[in-house]
């Protein structure tokens, strides 16, 4: 949020790059175009044909080019990063600037809230690991992944392969070779799976889905496992207020919650997944199926009275409690939920939910026969576009960022709540 | 009369989980996945089978033995039968009979359907057997790998993280050489359709995804691959009787389709992977229908016909056969497609009979081609029946739009001396297409 | 004998056909409930124009490709089990006995005809006994209790042509003949014999799963 504060929020329709295609230098292709966070920049992998690959920011070739760059990403604070490589060596490249260290691959870039710290996975000698703003983990492991990085980045943490039994070992397999590194160091606790390790807010704590056994899965709080024994679950989330562990565990053909290895929410879900807290921990909430292809947003064990054929993007609100998600018949007529009510639009395609930062107002994107605009509390911004990038909010709530394209062009335009009418 | 005792095959999983039971045990995990997991399926079909043997004649196993102890009932009647019959309480040896005649004897081709009056699906009840045996940890070693594998990864084939992006990076720059401006684009959020395929792809065979990107760019189309795990349509998994696994990676593949916020999703030229996408795991996630469209690739390829999109430079002169994959065909009717497709492609078909829905299966489907060297020969004898249908289409081109039955026939025309190979339509449009950028 | 006679034609009678008429019903709902309970994501797919459809193949002597490849045993089943529902319901012996007990009547088989459909059912168990001694695949599967409810069926017919022929103690056939039926009437619900009740439920079901999901037919 804090970053929004330096951003233009003048209201009006600034034109940023006259032509998505315009170029300092002869290219061969411009494609997977970013925008930055304050939509004042356009960034493209630019194919020259030398050949050689760099990156375009608003049409302005960077010096430096590589024999193949991917993944540009914007950091939350504007930095742009690429991931680059030279002489068959790979690196994370930072507003035209390389890491010093190089890697034989390195991808799936990760930022911290703040934007100051830049990870990503990497492999060296077959060895993978992370790199964390340009520093690789002490130890590299003979597979890494699942990697996520605390909130604060203070802390990274992966899946790692700790063991390396023979090809299809399936013995040593099932007697464990996974655990979770923090930082680079693993826990002393092995078993046959790890999936979806995630920190708490202040990165001191990790939990994650394990199973023991093929058969018997639970959840592991910083090495420690559960006690309780479920026919599946799925990833854990912290409560960011108390510290509490919640994730979906199945048994006897239903889902319900754990909470610290206790049952917390009955099982009787189809299916139970993608649980949130509320940002002060006071409500717990999740997509569910309440009966076989009904799914719904259920909050504190107590389902809306709306179901749909697929419920996805649940969003809680950062202050407050309120929760916004989307929902389609199988992909097609996306609808969008906000605290148990539907908007009355229907959309060929819909994009995460973006909340105001008193959570007073929700934004959507919205496509339809492929026409993009941009929803404010279920009214239209009154114009459509070839293509809009996620929207944002001014600090105060009252006006909202658009970046979008359309005829070529790229516009960044900042429109009051009030404009949105459609 | 012989059974499946007199043909057991040593295989190191299958030994290993069975010196670990006792009677005790497997009852009880019997009982356990009887009361937890059949329901009305299950009960009627075990009930109402009339033992007429009408099925007997489904079966290529039974079609190429003439032994009574391969056809369907049989199969159910050596597996499923004898657990009910015992309450569940059996030797561990029998598991181990149950685990040979499940993995290895039926590939889940549900022909049987067709034959049975009362529309038994004894593939379900197989499956039903595999359930357990996975529930006892009595799995062929090889194809329990690949489920170790998914787990792990997400993919069938150990592929990390890094190989996959490397590997369609490395596919793209070989392509430009051929086609300037191709791109393998990665990540594309909004894109038409997200392509994926089988993890054998990116391991053994990049040609496929080389080859499916030149159609892709030669037609025109607005495509994505995930650079992230979930692209791997593949899930052995399914075929071991690990669900909650099974389940888990048909997540992975829904969701990062989501992500991307693609309309559709394509797949390779795969069955078995299409059966897991389109009929499997959406269900056991709770999803009645697909949470992103699924199409397979013989389908999308005769869309791309029927706007125009693929443009020939001459058609395939030589005669060619078309065989049938079960998963796609009794699993989704793409027949009359794959026929129109072919048909486009090539001057001179030859069906084979019996075809389209009534087809013989390749017999490495079903997860049997992945239990590994043990049992190579069970599926290649056991198939003669196929050798033979395909011997009497005297042609020596044969278009097989899925991987497993790829595998299946290839090694049935070479143990049997038939002079032919094997196609993918993405071979046969590949070679034949007009190349738009190619100097 | 007569007072065991009429215990049969009576009392016994009463509970056969209550049996056989709320067992089956019984079945039928207790089976319904285990599908919509464990069987969600398969009753989600129920189509019943898929499943019609299906059925009237299978209904058809050779309209699917088990009938076609099975000859035999498709012309045997269905002169079998069509004459199993014709004589036993259009038999002037049994219309006879239902207008004597409680004033029923509707029209009726001729004597000769009845008595020619009742040999074609016994000389069809004939020739499924001889499939399961003799034909290697039927052999291999068959059970105890595959040979009992052909014999019912069999000892059901064979008792009611041996009595309506007069041959051996009228009496005791007819009773006997009397006995079997009820048996078998009982064993309907109870038994292998209650494909009556389920089949086309499953066939229906894996039809609605071809049709709806997988766009195949199933026949
Ligand atoms: C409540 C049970 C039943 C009673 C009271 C009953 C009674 C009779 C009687 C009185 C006859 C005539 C015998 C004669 O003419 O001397 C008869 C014949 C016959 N019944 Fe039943 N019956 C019963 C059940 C059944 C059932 C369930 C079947 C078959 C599904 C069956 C099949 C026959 C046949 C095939 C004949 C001989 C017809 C012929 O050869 O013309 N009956 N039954
Ligand atoms: C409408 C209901 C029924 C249908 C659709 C039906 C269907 C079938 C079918 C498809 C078969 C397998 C083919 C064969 O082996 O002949 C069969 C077998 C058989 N049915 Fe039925 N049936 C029905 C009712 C009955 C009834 C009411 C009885 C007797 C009370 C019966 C007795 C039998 C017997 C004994 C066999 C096994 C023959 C053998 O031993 O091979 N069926 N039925
Ligand atoms: S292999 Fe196919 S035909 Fe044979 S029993 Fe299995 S599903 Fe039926
Ligand atoms: S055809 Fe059906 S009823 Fe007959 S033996 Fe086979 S499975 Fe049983």
């Amino acid at each position: 949020m804090s970053f929004a504060q330096s951003w233009d929020f003048t209201p009006g329709v600034r034109v940023v790059l006259d032509d998505m295609r315009q170029c300092s230098r002869e290219y061969e292709w411009l494609e997977e175009p970013h925008v930055s966070p304050d939509g004042e920049r356009v960034a493209m992998v630019a194919a020259l044909p030398d050949p050689a690959l760099s990156v375009a920011v608003n049409g302005e070739v960077w010096e430096a080019t590589f024999e193949k760059v991917w993944y540009p990403r914007f950091s939350p604070d504007g930095r742009l990063t690429v991931l680059a490589q030279t002489d068959g060596e790979w690196t994370m490249v930072v507003d035209g600037e390389p890491w010093e260290e190089q890697y034989a691959y390195i991808w799936g870039t990760l930022f911290s809230a703040n934007g100051d710290i830049i990870a990503a996975p990497i492999q060296q000698d077959g060895k993978y690991g992370l790199s964390v703003n340009g520093t690789p983990w002490e130890t590299l492991f003979d597979n890494a992944n699942q990697v996520t990085l605390s909130r604060d980045g203070s802390a990274a943490a992966a899946v790692v392969q700790v063991k390396s039994p023979a090809q299809a070992d399936i013995a040593a397999f099932q007697e464990g070779i996974f655990s979770v590194a923090v930082n680079g160091v693993a826990w002393d606790s092995i078993f046959v799976n790890c999936w979806a390790p995630t920190f708490d807010p202040a990165g001191k704590n990790v939990a994650t889905t394990i199973r023991r056994s093929l058969y018997d899965y639970s959840i592991a709080v910083n090495g420690k496992a559960w006690t309780g024994s479920y026919a599946c679950a799925w990833g854990p989330v912290f409560n960011p207020a108390t510290g509490a562990v919640a994730a979906p565990v199945r048994k006897a053909g239903a889902w319900g919650m754990a909470i610290d290895d206790a049952m917390a929410w009955d099982i009787r879900y189809g299916q139970l997944w993608h649980q949130v807290f509320s940002p002060d921990g006071s409500k717990l909430a999740a997509i569910a199926a309440v009966s076989f292809g009904d799914f719904t947003v259920v909050v504190d064990n107590t389902p809306w009275d709306i179901v749909f054929p697929v419920v996805t993007d649940l969003t809680p609100s950062p202050v407050g409690n309120r929760f916004a998600a989307l929902a389609s018949n199988h992909n097609s007529d996306f609808a969008i939920l906000c605290d148990g009510k539907v908007w009355a639009g229907r959309y060929d395609m819909a994009y995460p939910p973006v909340w105001s930062p008193d959570a007073a107002h929700l934004a959507v994107t919205v496509e339809k026969a492929g026409r993009f605009t941009v929803l404010v509390d279920g009214k239209a911004y009154p114009e459509s576009f070839d293509k809009c990038f996620d929207p944002a909010f001014s600090p105060d709530g009252s006006k909202v960022l658009i970046r979008a394209v359309a005829g070529g062009k790229y516009h960044r335009i900042v429109a009051p709540v009030a404009a949105f009418t459609g | 009369m012989k059974t499946i005792a007199d043909r057991l095959i040593e295989d190191v999983g299958l030994r290993r989980g069975v010196d670990r039971l006792t009677p005790e045990k497997i009852q009880k995990v019997f009982k356990e996945l009887v009361a937890g997991e059949c329901g009305a399926r299950m009960k009627t079909y075990m009930e109402t089978c009339v033992r007429c043997g009408m099925c007997a004649k489904a079966c290529h196993y039974y079609m190429s033995h003439k032994d009574p102890s391969y056809t369907p009932v049989a199969k159910v009647s050596q597996t499923m039968w004898r657990l009910f019959d015992a309450d569940g309480k059996v030797d561990p040896k029998v598991i181990y009979e149950c685990a040979q005649v499940a993995y290895t004897e039926c590939n889940l081709c549900r022909r049987c359907i067709h034959y049975c009056p009362l529309g038994i699906d004894t593939g379900y009840i197989i499956s039903v057997v595999r359930r357990l045996c996975h529930k006892l940890g009595v799995t062929p070693q090889y194809i329990q790998d690949t489920a170790h594998s998914h787990s792990a990864t997400m993919n069938q084939m150990w592929v990390k993280d890094d190989e996959w992006p490397d590997t369609l990076q490395w596919q793209e720059e070989e392509a430009r050489e051929e086609f300037p401006g191709l791109r393998i684009p990665l990540d594309v959020e909004g894109a038409d359709f997200m392509y994926s395929v089988i993890a054998p792809e990116p391991k053994f065979r990049t040609q496929l995804i080389y080859q499916a990107a030149a159609i892709f760019n030669a037609a025109g189309v607005s495509w994505t691959m995930p650079s992230t795990p979930g692209w791997d349509n593949s899930n052995m998994a399914m075929f071991t009787g690990d669900s909650e696994i099974m389940a888990r990676i048909e997540r992975a593949h829904y969701e990062t389709a989501q992500r991307l916020r693609v309309k559709r999703i394509v797949m390779g030229e795969c069955g078995h992977a299409f059966r897991a996408v389109y009929d499997v795991g959406n269900r056991w996630l709770g999803w009645k229908w697909h949470p992103v469209p699924v199409v397979h690739s013989v389908d999308f390829f005769w869309q791309l016909i029927q706007e125009g999109r693929i443009k020939l430079t001459h058609k395939y002169a030589e005669p060619v056969t078309i065989h049938d994959p079960c998963n796609i065909i009794r699993g989704r009717g793409l027949m009359e497609k794959l026929r129109e497709v072919t048909h486009f492609l090539c001057e001179n078909v030859v069906e084979m009979t019996p075809n389209r829905e009534h087809n013989y299966c390749c017999c490495a489907g079903g997860g049997v081609i992945n239990c590994g060297p043990p049992f190579k020969n069970v599926r290649i004898v056991g198939n003669s029946i196929k050798a033979e249908q395909l011997k009497a289409t005297g042609v020596h081109t044969l278009v097989a739009p899925c991987h497993n039955c790829h595998g299946g026939l290839e090694d049935i025309i070479s143990k049997f001396g038939l002079n032919m190979h094997t196609k993918f339509l993405g071979d046969l449009i590949y070679e034949l297409m007009e190349k738009p950028e190619a100097e | 004998m007569h007072a065991l006679f009429n215990l049969a034609v009576g009392p016994l009678a009463w509970l056969a056909f209550a049996l056989f008429i709320l067992g089956s019903a019984y079945r039928l709902m207790a089976m319904r409930a285990l599908a919509l309970k464990k069987d969600a994501s398969f009753v989600a797919y129920i189509s019943w124009p898929h499943a019609l459809k299906s059925l009237a193949h299978w209904i058809t002597p050779f309209g699917a490709l088990g009938w076609r490849e099975n000859p035999g045993v498709t012309v045997v089943t269905f002169a079998f089990h069509i004459c199993l529902f014709l004589v036993p319901l259009f038999l002037m012996g049994h219309i006879a006995l239902f207008d004597a007990f409680h004033g029923w009547s509707w029209p009726a088989l001729p004597d000769t005809v009845a008595d020619t459909l009742s040999i074609v059912v016994v000389a069809a168990c004939l020739y499924f006994l001889w499939r399961r001694i003799a034909v290697p695949e039927v052999r291999f599967i068959t059970r105890t209790h595959d040979w009992l409810v052909l014999a019912l069926v069999g000892a059901t017919f064979l008792t009611g042509v041996l009595a309506y022929h007069r041959i051996g103690d009228n009496l005791f056939m007819t009773t006997l003949h009397i006995l079997c039926g009820e048996a078998m009437l009982v064993a309907i619900p109870f038994t292998r014999l209650s494909h009556m009740l389920f089949g086309f439920f499953s066939r229906g079901y894996i039809a609605s799963e071809f049709g709806s999901v997988r766009h195949a037919k199933d026949w």
